[in-house]
């Protein structure tokens, strides 16, 4: 496994690092960000969405388990798994059909369920450095994931 | 007067409910699957999300809706839904249950909007909505303000840009070991408080926008409970108090800056937050007392998720000759739109 860590200095870095990811992403990426309340899961999220081209509102799926946003070319599944209690309730929720789909998902708390992700899924984590710095490390399991995060790299500025 | 009888149907996110209204307004039965009436009805602990199972529940909510109106299915004259916005597998188990029943007992149905129904709640038995208004909805799930000509006539003006405002109260709650759902935890809590008047940093857009944000207040609770070690009570309630202020002080602004703008008649908040007892007397002091603009609150068993409200707005459209069709779908995002008005 190989790590790559960014440290974001604010929120709009996280934003920024969101929408490079978000502008190379492909059809049946999933994606499981982890971190502690406040780590900025969600704001990756919107930067994501304006990366796939999305100009509407992004918000916390928490109440609402699952935000689905249409892209230009894809469609963005939002998840949040944060009220969730059992892998039974996820499974109930549809998940073993959403991950067949072609869109992008994305899963807030996704380490709470961490058997339900089929081995393609790519994982960050997302940490809280100080009251603004936040660190997201990405982890690659195999070299097609590596080249995905390396292309990342040669994109981010910093 | 004639009695109209209208069967609301409400499955958007976690709860499973059903109502009967009679002509739009008087409440014959609320019926919500919530996790207490469960756990009272077949024991043992329900998980909270296992409360949505909505197609095991609509069959036995659905006698007891009945046999609380002291009705039958020939006395019901149309059935209104919930089809936006929400979570939509639970949706469309509504939608469904409500077309199979309307097309059995050859009644009439219609869709609604869940955030409109909300606001329509302040009308159960009570009078008529003197319009224009600015009807809030505040939630678990949601945190925005519309403009309202009448019913069937909304525009959204603003809302939050990342966490709903219940959403706010139900993670800091549990930050601070408080159970769920958060809200009237964080309001027992702050009322244990010595009384003091300090904020957290109240959240403004840097495009000069009204938007809500919760994301930023959430991230200061959470810094503010780690600098103590260890947590003792005294701090808990201190923080539950702070943080309920600047939740409230959030509204507030927003709400005072939109009194001024649009000049309405009456001021409507519904949703969870709505039962917030410190947030309704905030309300009762700047709208009413200090605006004289009226205010209008449902009491609390209206403001959380219920079908009476569905059922009571579903009227409101059937009797202006609105019914949907066959091919009626649910959508998961609440369609009205954001328009800028003129003022």
């Amino acid at each position: 496994m190989i790590t790559t860590s960014f440290v974001l200095t604010d929120e709009q870095q996280t934003f920024e690092l969101g929408t490079i990811v978000g502008a190379q992403a492909s059809p049946g990426e999933i994606w499981n960000l982890s971190g502690d309340l406040g780590t900025g899961k969600t704001v990756f999220v919107q930067g994501f969405a304006k990366g796939l081209g999305f100009s509407g509102k992004v918000t916390s799926p928490t109440f609402a388990l699952q935000n689905i946003y249409p892209c230009p070319t894809i469609i963005l599944y939002h998840f949040d798994w944060y009220r969730l209690l059992t892998s039974d309730e996820v499974e109930a929720l549809g998940w073993m059909e959403w991950i067949e789909k072609k869109g992008v998902i994305l899963v807030e708390w996704g380490n709470k369920f961490k058997n339900l992700f089929p081995q393609r899924t790519l994982s960050v984590e997302f940490e809280m450095v100080s009251e603004n710095q936040r660190r997201l490390t990405f982890l690659a399991m195999d070299e097609e994931q590596s080249a995905r995060i390396e292309e990342l790299m040669r994109c981010w500025p910093q | 007067m004639e009695r109209r009888l209208i069967l609301g149907v409400e499955s958007s996110c976690d709860e499973t409910a059903l109502a009967i209204v009679d002509q739009g307004r008087y409440v014959l039965s609320n019926c919500v699957a919530s996790q207490a009436h469960l756990h009272r009805k077949y024991g043992g602990v329900v998980p909270e999300v296992a409360a949505r199972n909505h197609l095991q529940w609509f069959p036995i909510l659905l006698k007891e809706t009945l046999a609380k109106a002291q009705v039958g299915f020939e006395d019901l004259a149309g059935i209104a839904v919930t089809s936006e916005p929400g979570l939509i597998g639970a949706l469309l188990i509504g939608l469904s249950l409500a077309k199979g029943l309307a097309f059995r007992l050859q009644i009439p149905f219609l869709t609604v909007n869940h955030l409109e129904a909300h606001l329509y709640a302040a009308e159960l038995n009570e009078a008529p909505i003197e319009f224009p208004a600015l009807g809030m909805v505040i939630s678990g799930g949601h945190t925005e303000v519309y403009w309202i000509e009448h019913w069937g006539k909304c525009q959204l003006l603003i809302e939050t840009r990342d966490d709903a405002a219940g959403e706010a109260f139900d993670k800091v709650a549990k930050l601070l070991g408080l159970p769920y759902p958060g809200g009237p935890e964080i309001d027992r809590l702050a009322l244990q408080a010595e009384p003091r008047q300090d904020l957290f940093p109240v959240s403004k857009m840097k495009d000069g926008s009204l938007d809500f944000s919760f994301s930023g207040l959430k991230t200061a609770a959470l810094l503010e409970i780690q600098k103590y070690q260890p947590l003792l009570e005294t701090h808990k309630h201190r923080i539950a108090l702070k943080f309920q202020l600047t939740v409230i002080e959030q509204i507030k602004h927003r709400l005072l800056e939109m009194m001024r703008t649009y000049h309405p008649t009456t001021v409507i908040v519904g949703g969870g937050v709505a039962g917030n007892l410190a947030l309704r007397s905030m309300l009762q002091m700047e709208v009413e007392q200090k605006m004289n603009i009226r205010l209008r609150i449902p009491v609390r068993e209206y403001c959380s998720d219920n079908a009476a409200m569905i059922a009571g707005l579903g009227t409101y459209y059937f009797t202006r000759g609105k019914h949907s069709s066959w091919n009626a779908s649910a959508f998961p995002v609440d369609r009205i739109r954001r328009e800028v008005i003129k003022k």
